[in-house]
């Protein structure tokens, strides 16, 4: 089962959403996965501090050509959608850094001299904090391309049962390569108009990936009306609300876990762990929703 | 023309509060949100649209049924697990490269440019704005950026404006990278906390790898003096100059909520804070080479 914690604007408790939850989950269920997706600004590791038992470079493919075979026919460059390779002075040049990786170019080639060789683009380590699994990745710096990576995080976590995908901002790729197939989405957002803006546009995204949401209001206050008028509107459940309290923000700045530092909020944290239940039973018994 | 471009690394540290107030105190100049993903700076500018262009970028393919053989041959050359089984591709997995299209032997693959999201020159009270808006779970975000980056350097040299102020976008990917490649001064705005610090981390790498000038401007500095401190050493160690310090306010908020930046709300400690840094900023600024 996977849970995706998401939010459009960034900064709004995305992290500390997904560590609490998966930290709550793990004392009820073994087999719990805490992913941090945002691969190109990760954060989860710092509250965890993992004890990491594997770390591996992620490569994508690239094509290498090979000199002596290339016929100067040009048919690799002029396929490839993505400027990735050039023509220039009789020769093929390579730039993997606009490479997608999609092989076109050594298909086309009719003197067979494009093999695939692999670029790095960052790691995916693995481990294990708190009593629950840990997955994350880290993008190369000057890495343009994040969500290779984040399918690699993905694929490191699969065998679990419980995961809980902690996302990145935004509303493009990286975005949808970490909530495409999850089975629930949580939007964490913040009572300011900011915070209303970019959570529509990301309503607007889980809508079109077919996806149940609900939503946190983190940083709650006496300005929620702004969202729950919203959410009313869209039919969308407000789950729980975190308060805007001076001793959750200096928590998370020292890189602590409020349900540990912070008990008494563990109220605030339970129906969340009531939805995973209700999306487990969904799951075992077939709902389709 | 000077360029001038705000990021953070981490998202919610104030980026685009702090952008608000550069453009209020700010003259002669365009302003550019290059978060396309979540555009936020237009909720405080309230641009009037005057000039609104589509953006076609990227290609995506379509399975032509009548013409299919379910021969599955694009199904085994997609490298991103777009077509489904009964032969329907995926626009969202669809990265646009063309394979199916090329390598179909029936020729039932469509493959045609898409609109991806729209951009706008506007007006507002601080000036030009030039701003854009990415389809929901649309690609190319950077191409989105460089394309209102460029039509931002367009109006400024026909306007004769010396200044192009940019508001950047969360991370170190795609956008990001498009919104710093060749301008003249990075600001990167950061937080105490241990997250905040992290990122600042990161994204100053990246600055470096692209080789454009950082400054760096402390948030909310009051919620963690011990690590601000941190920050402030860090910053001396690899000599990156410190901007200055701006305390925690509920002010921020409290504009946002009447769509006004701090400095057109408030005046007082926190906006003079703000002040002193445009000043040190705008000066360092004056002293590089035009874009």
């Amino acid at each position: 089962m996977k849970i995706a914690v998401a939010s459009g604007k960034g900064g709004t408790g995305k992290s500390t959403v997904s560590i609490n939850l998966a930290y709550l989950l793990s004392k009820t269920y073994k087999d719990v996965c805490l992913l941090d997706c945002d691969v190109e600004e990760p954060n989860c590791h710092i509250f965890l501090n993992p004890c990491i038992n594997k770390s591996e470079h992620v490569f994508m493919p690239v094509p290498e050509v090979n000199d002596s075979k290339c016929i100067s026919c040009q048919k690799c460059a002029q396929i490839c959608e993505f400027n990735a390779l050039a023509f220039v002075k009789n020769f093929v040049i390579v730039f993997p850094e606009l490479c997608h990786g999609c092989g076109g170019c050594r298909l086309i080639c009719p003197a067979g001299a494009i093999t695939e060789t692999g670029r790095e683009i960052g790691t995916v380590e693995a481990g294990i904090g708190y009593g629950f699994n840990f997955i994350y990745g880290k993008l190369r710096i000057g890495e343009a391309m994040s969500p290779p990576l984040i399918k690699a995080v993905k694929k490191e976590a699969e065998n679990f049962k419980f995961q809980v995908l902690d996302c990145p901002p935004g509303t493009s790729c990286p975005v949808i390569s970490s909530i495409d197939d999850a089975d629930f989405v949580i939007l964490v957002t913040e009572p300011t108009p900011f915070g209303l803006y970019d959570l529509k546009l990301a309503i607007e995204v889980v809508r079109k990936l077919n996806l149940p949401l609900g939503i946190v209001i983190n940083k709650s206050g006496e300005n929620d009306g702004l969202i729950e008028n919203h959410a009313l509107s869209e039919g969308i459940k407000v789950l729980t609300k975190i308060p805007d309290d001076r001793r959750i923000a200096e928590c998370y700045s020292r890189g602590k876990i409020i349900l540990r530092e912070l008990p008494e909020y563990r109220k605030n944290f339970e129906p969340l762990i009531q939805i995973t239940r209700e999306i487990l039973s969904d799951k075992l018994f077939g709902v389709q929703k | 023309m000077k360029e001038l471009v705000v990021i953070s690394g981490k998202g919610g540290t104030g980026k685009t509060s702090i952008v608000a107030a550069f453009s209020s105190l700010a003259e002669n100049k365009v302003i550019v949100d290059c978060d396309v993903d979540a555009a936020d700076l237009h909720l405080i500018l309230n641009p009037k649209i005057e000039l609104k262009t589509e953006f076609y970028s990227g290609k995506s393919a379509q399975i032509k049924s009548e013409f299919c053989t379910k021969c599955k041959k694009c199904i085994e050359l997609c490298k991103f697990g777009a077509i489904s089984k009964d032969f329907i591709i995926d626009e969202i997995k669809c990265e646009g490269c063309g394979v199916c299209y090329n390598f179909c032997s029936y020729h039932a693959i469509k493959f045609e440019t898409k609109q991806s999201g729209e951009w706008y020159e506007s007006n507002t009270r601080f000036g030009k704005l030039i701003h854009a808006k990415l389809g929901a779970a649309e690609e190319n975000s950077g191409k989105l950026v460089t394309a209102i980056r460029n039509h931002a350097r367009l109006v400024a040299s026909k306007n004769k404006n010396g200044l192009i102020l940019v508001d950047g976008s969360p991370g170190i990917g795609c956008p990001v990278i498009a919104s710093i490649s060749g301008a003249n001064q990075v600001v990167i705005v950061t937080e105490p906390t241990l997250s905040g610090i992290h990122d600042l981390e990161r994204v100053y790498k990246l600055t470096q790898h692209f080789r454009v000038p950082a400054c760096v401007c402390i948030n909310k500095y009051d919620i963690n003096f011990e690590l601000s401190l941190q920050i402030e050493k860090l910053c001396q160690e690899n000599k990156i100059e410190l901007l200055g310090k701006v305390p925690y306010s509920n002010d921020f908020t409290n504009a946002q909520i009447k769509g006004l930046s701090i400095t057109e709300y408030t005046d007082n400690e926190v906006t003079a804070t703000i002040k002193t840094i445009w000043e040190n900023i705008y000066s360092k600024l004056m002293e590089r080479k035009n874009v």
